[in-house]
């Protein structure tokens, strides 16, 4: 068990053509990911069997992947069976990709792209709401989903990880491998890491993924990383407390950033005095969540969180 | 991306938002000569820099000749203003707004922003405008008004006058307050805006309701399908260093303290800063320098990083992911050589190959040492600033 992701998933690429949809196409088939297809519209019926600098990919079996390009989501559902889809289509088409996936029938949308204007996501988050309310939208801006072991989603380096106990959700790329890191340099492992991207407007949210982990067997613990912007993480907070039974432990990236200055991420800005990492870090204590103060200490934090826990019952 | 009032209102005029007469000058001459055009018996003159707060930093005045016209714009156009926005060095005024005068009944504030948890646009209003309004916010929140609405659907009229009404507009006066309100809506959305603040809106003797002030921002992402909002960049208003960095595809934000920073993705860079500052030590930017960390991204990085004087030591943290620590550490090394780095680098490097790539910098003869984890890295470079 895991969330959302396992090896059965049947996987496609949006935008498999491209530079960075090529290149991490490859290392998802290496690592093992059930990759069924790409889309790029008018390559239709060509194959994806070479990444950009021209080498061969391989399974982790050893056989060589071909992949069949299709020109469209829908021609690629009829003929392969797709579960979830991985957009790589440029930020000024990108919501366009996603609405396809949608409107095609693909359950899981996750979106790399970074730089979507946040009206588009506005529209796209209405319209799925409103006629596509079974699909799940991971992203935009975001590192993507893994289970370690079983499928591969996006841009995450997979050696790092390892099959494990540990849930990680994350609005941060980088940060969120500094977490896996810590958590296989314990001998912990991860049972899915989710990253939910820096956007403002996202498809998935914390509180959608701590769900999923408070249901999944193997997840025993959750480390849950947010930055400045927004309140996500206040209302993830008080879920936390009247919902979940299993520990989790947090960390808000962002105390030393100045107001009003958008640090890199579209998200990530404390506006009007709000979004505050005192102001988020403080509500996630008031709900007795355990929060680390060094970006060091994620892993420590989870595990403290956990023996905290066990003590307890 | 932050506009000029004039151009804010120069945007609005066109979603028929009703506004004073008033043009932008850049000398005294055509100054006076604006104030002419307009005729009216009283102007005001207004400095345009890119922060709030300028009426009481001396930069908003009213003048009832064109002798005051003149003598007011002498006095703004060139000074550095000063304002709680600004910081302490002020903003150097380059350009002002002329506009007719108008006789205020009452000031109120009308703002338009995303409201990110419901994916929807807010529509704000409050009795009091004018002043401060994350301190009305603060002390009476019953006192803010909101309207939310879908883009696609717009703000609907009854929303709108519902809106005027709630915040005191007269019954009288509800139906222009109302086509006021929705104008705001309308440009805030087709302009892909992130901001639209009118503050004050106000209310006039003679039975107007106009936009007094405008401050609007845009959100980058969008600014590709706006080519006359890329036209109202105004370079001399943004930090030099963080305009360079863009060019190379950087995120640079300067900060206060002395340790440069360059990071791989946005939290890690946050994260990097922020456990600086728990091992006693200032950061001196946020830097993202993005996941290929090439050897021309890092020297770019490294050039814009040491264009800040204060800057006594760099930290660079990289989590390697998919690129292998010796590639990086190539790259650090031939950076850091082309361009003669003369201060003290800690370098954290992290993923496959990072033994290889820590004795690459550790030998390399430039004075980078490798730190073992971010703990040690903090520290080192703490100790490396003193």
């Amino acid at each position: 068990m895991a969330i959302w992701v396992n090896k059965a998933t049947r996987v496609i690429c949006q935008g498999i053509t491209g530079n960075h949809g090529a290149f991490h196409s490859a290392r998802c088939i290496e690592y093992g990911t059930n990759f069924v297809g790409g889309v790029t519209p008018g390559k239709g019926g060509q194959v994806f069997d070479k990444d950009p600098a021209g080498n061969v990919i391989k399974r982790p079996d050893g056989t060589e992947a071909r992949v069949p390009i299709f020109n469209t989501v829908a021609e690629a559902v009829d003929a392969v069976g797709v579960d979830a889809s991985m957009i790589f289509v440029p930020p000024a088409l990108a919501a366009d990709a996603i609405l396809e996936a949608a409107d095609a029938g693909v359950r899981l949308v996750v979106t790399i792209t970074e730089g979507i204007p946040v009206m588009d996501m506005v529209r796209v988050r209405k319209l799925l709401r409103e006629k596509y309310p079974h699909v799940r939208l991971i992203g935009p801006n975001c590192p993507g989903i893994i289970t370690p072991g079983e499928c591969k989603i996006g841009i995450m380096p997979g050696h790092i990880h390892k099959p494990g106990s540990i849930g990680i959700v994350s609005r941060s790329g980088t940060l969120t491998y500094e977490a896996v890191h810590q958590v296989t340099a314990l001998g912990l492992g991860q049972s899915t890491c989710v990253g939910i991207g820096g956007d403002p407007v996202n498809g998935t949210n914390f509180i959608d993924v701590l769900r999923a982990f408070n249901a999944d067997p193997k997840t025993e613990g959750v480390i849950m990383i947010g930055e400045i912007g927004g309140s996500a993480e206040e209302e993830a907070a008080r879920w936390i407390s009247q919902n979940m039974h299993k520990p989790v432990a947090a960390f808000i990236a962002g105390r030393t950033a100045p107001p009003g200055k958008r640090m890199g991420h579209a998200g990530a800005i404390i506006s009007g005095g709000k979004g505050t990492a005192a102001e988020k870090m403080k509500v996630l204590r008031d709900c007795g969540i355990t929060v680390a103060e060094s970006p060091a200490d994620l892993a420590k934090a989870v595990t403290e969180a956990m023996k905290a826990a066990a003590a307890h019952k | 991306m932050k506009i000029h009032e004039s151009q804010a209102k120069e945007s609005l005029r066109k979603y028929g938002a009703p506004l004073l007469k008033g043009r932008v000058a850049y000398s005294v001459a055509e100054a006076v000569e604006v104030a002419r055009e307009i005729g009216s018996k009283v102007c005001v003159v207004k400095a345009q820099i890119h922060a709030g707060g300028r009426g009481k930093g001396g930069g908003v005045k009213l003048a009832r000749s064109h002798d005051e016209v003149r003598a007011h714009a002498e006095k703004i156009l060139g000074m550095q203003l000063v304002t709680h926005q600004t910081g302490p060095e002020g903003k150097k005024v380059n350009q002002l707004l002329i506009e007719e005068g108008c006789d205020i009944d009452h000031e109120y504030y009308l703002a338009a922003v995303l409201d990110r948890d419901s994916g929807r646009v807010c529509v704000m209003g409050c009795y009091d405008g004018g002043m401060d309004i994350e301190e009305v916010a603060a002390r009476t929140p019953g006192k803010i008004i909101k309207e939310f609405f879908d883009p696609a659907d717009g703000l609907q009229g009854f929303q709108a006058r519902r809106l005027a009404l709630k915040i005191g507009i007269p019954a009288r006066l509800v139906n222009k307050g109302a086509s006021l309100i929705q104008a705001v809506a309308r440009c805030f959305v087709e302009q892909d805006a992130s901001l639209l603040e009118i503050n004050p809106l106000v209310t006039t003797k003679d039975g107007n309701v106009l936009a007094l002030d405008a401050k609007m921002t845009f959100d980058d992402n969008a600014i590709y399908r706006h080519v006359d909002v890329e036209a109202y960049r105004d370079l001399t208003e943004e930090v030099p260093a963080e305009t360079e960095a863009k060019k190379y595809d950087l995120s640079y934000i300067k900060l206060d303290g002395n340790i440069g920073c360059m990071v791989n993705g946005a939290g890690l860079a946050m994260a990097t800063m922020d456990i600086i500052k728990l091992h006693g030590g200032q950061p001196a930017n946020f830097l993202d320098v993005g996941g290929g960390a090439s050897k021309e991204r890092v020297t770019a990085a490294f050039k814009i990083i040491l264009t800040d004087p204060s800057v006594k030591a760099v930290l660079i943290n990289i989590f390697g992911g998919i690129m292998k620590c010796d590639v990086i550490a190539e790259g650090v090394i031939a950076a850091a050589r082309e361009i003669k780095l003369k201060i003290p680098v800690v370098a954290r490097l992290e993923g496959t190959n990072v033994e290889k790539g820590r004795k690459l910098l550790d030998e390399s003869g430039l004075g980078i040492q490798s730190a073992k984890d971010l703990t040690d890295a903090a520290k080192k470079v703490v100790a490396a600033a003193r």
